[in-house]
């Protein structure tokens, strides 16, 4: 009995099978890339990760959708195509440059570009501001009073 | 003025960061606003082997709500829509995604049925071409099959007074 009882104790990790695989389609060449362009894809419901590296039930369903689209002989171009459609460019993790995106794309230069003029501004005025005070001895006696006192 | 333009610049950057911290990333903006809804036939919750066509709504206005039986937030939405069916303002079709059809009619069966129809879209095709990403999710199609509005989350008294009402009257007025 006892025996009997450590060999199932011993087959209780078996139980611990993930099962990682079930993802995996039967052609590894595609599935690979489906895995390269599912990087470049945004998943929307967990939106700092990409639909690649991403559990969530949506993403699991994009890349679903992927497969099936290129099985059926779609071009990469087509399947980023039919999910902007869809979702819009926010799905890109590199949107490209174009009438709407492009303040997105000229912000960090534009804040750049400030900080720069306004640092080039102070460090002008620095230059011309600061002429020497010559004390007269009768004001550096005065000073130095002053800070004795203290 | 020059000892201003420090605080202008800060003034500035704390508004734009303030504004932005403000809006729900979340809430990404639907590109298909603006064009025809997709066209699909599905069957319907109560009786499988009745279809329904998007087709059939050419010249209503009407609203699709994305709910589930699985999703909590439609729990929180469902009695908003339940007052809303009421006032008979507009067909609401409701459609189960990616669900068991048994577990969605268990919820009609018990909490009550908003709906005008309601539809089954169990592997979430249907959705996805409307760029369903969360559920509850709605969508206000015009008479010529237009999306009009896009909802992503619960419709609340608020959103409908302030948003979808003013628009569904100014649609069904056209």
């Amino acid at each position: 009995m006892r025996k009997l009882l450590f060999a199932l104790l011993c087959c209780l990790p078996l139980l611990a099978y993930g099962g990682e695989a079930k993802d995996i389609a039967d052609d590894p060449v595609m599935e690979k890339r489906m895995m390269t362009l599912a990087e470049k894809v945004r998943c929307l419901v967990c939106q700092s990760e990409s639909v690649a590296g991403s559990h969530s039930d949506w993403s699991e369903d994009v890349r679903k959708i992927m497969r099936e689209k290129m099985k059926a002989g779609a071009t990469d171009q087509q399947i980023m195509d039919m999910l902007v459609e869809r979702f819009g460019k926010s799905v890109l993790f590199d949107p490209p440059v174009d009438k709407e995106t492009a303040p997105l794309w000229a912000a960090p230069f534009v804040l750049l570009a400030l900080g720069g003029a306004v640092m080039l501004y102070q460090l002008r005025r620095r230059k011309t501001e600061v002429p020497d005070t010559k004390l007269s001895a009768e004001e550096a006696k005065r000073a130095d009073d002053l800070l004795d006192k203290s | 003025m020059n000892r201003f333009w420090p605080f202008l610049i800060f003034a500035a950057l704390a508004a734009l960061l303030y504004v932005s911290l403000g809006r729900d990333t979340r809430d990404v903006p639907s590109p298909l606003v603006g064009k025809a809804a997709p066209v699909f036939t599905l069957p319907q919750l109560q009786d499988p082997a009745q279809k329904f066509a998007s087709a059939d709504m050419k010249g209503k206005v009407w609203l699709l709500n994305v709910w589930a039986s699985w999703c909590g937030a439609c729990k929180q939405e469902h009695p908003v829509l339940m007052a809303l069916s009421k006032q008979n303002i507009l067909p609401i079709i409701g459609m189960d995604y990616k669900d068991k059809p048994a577990a969605g009619l268990g919820v009609l069966n018990s909490e009550g049925n908003p709906y005008t129809l309601t539809i089954v879209d169990a592997d979430g095709k249907v959705g996805f071409d409307f760029g369903v990403y969360g559920v509850p999710e709605s969508y206000l199609i015009d008479k010529q099959g237009m999306i009009r509005y896009k909802l992503t989350g619960v419709i609340t008294p608020e959103n409908w007074q302030s948003t979808l009402l003013p628009l569904i009257k100014e649609l069904q007025a056209k």
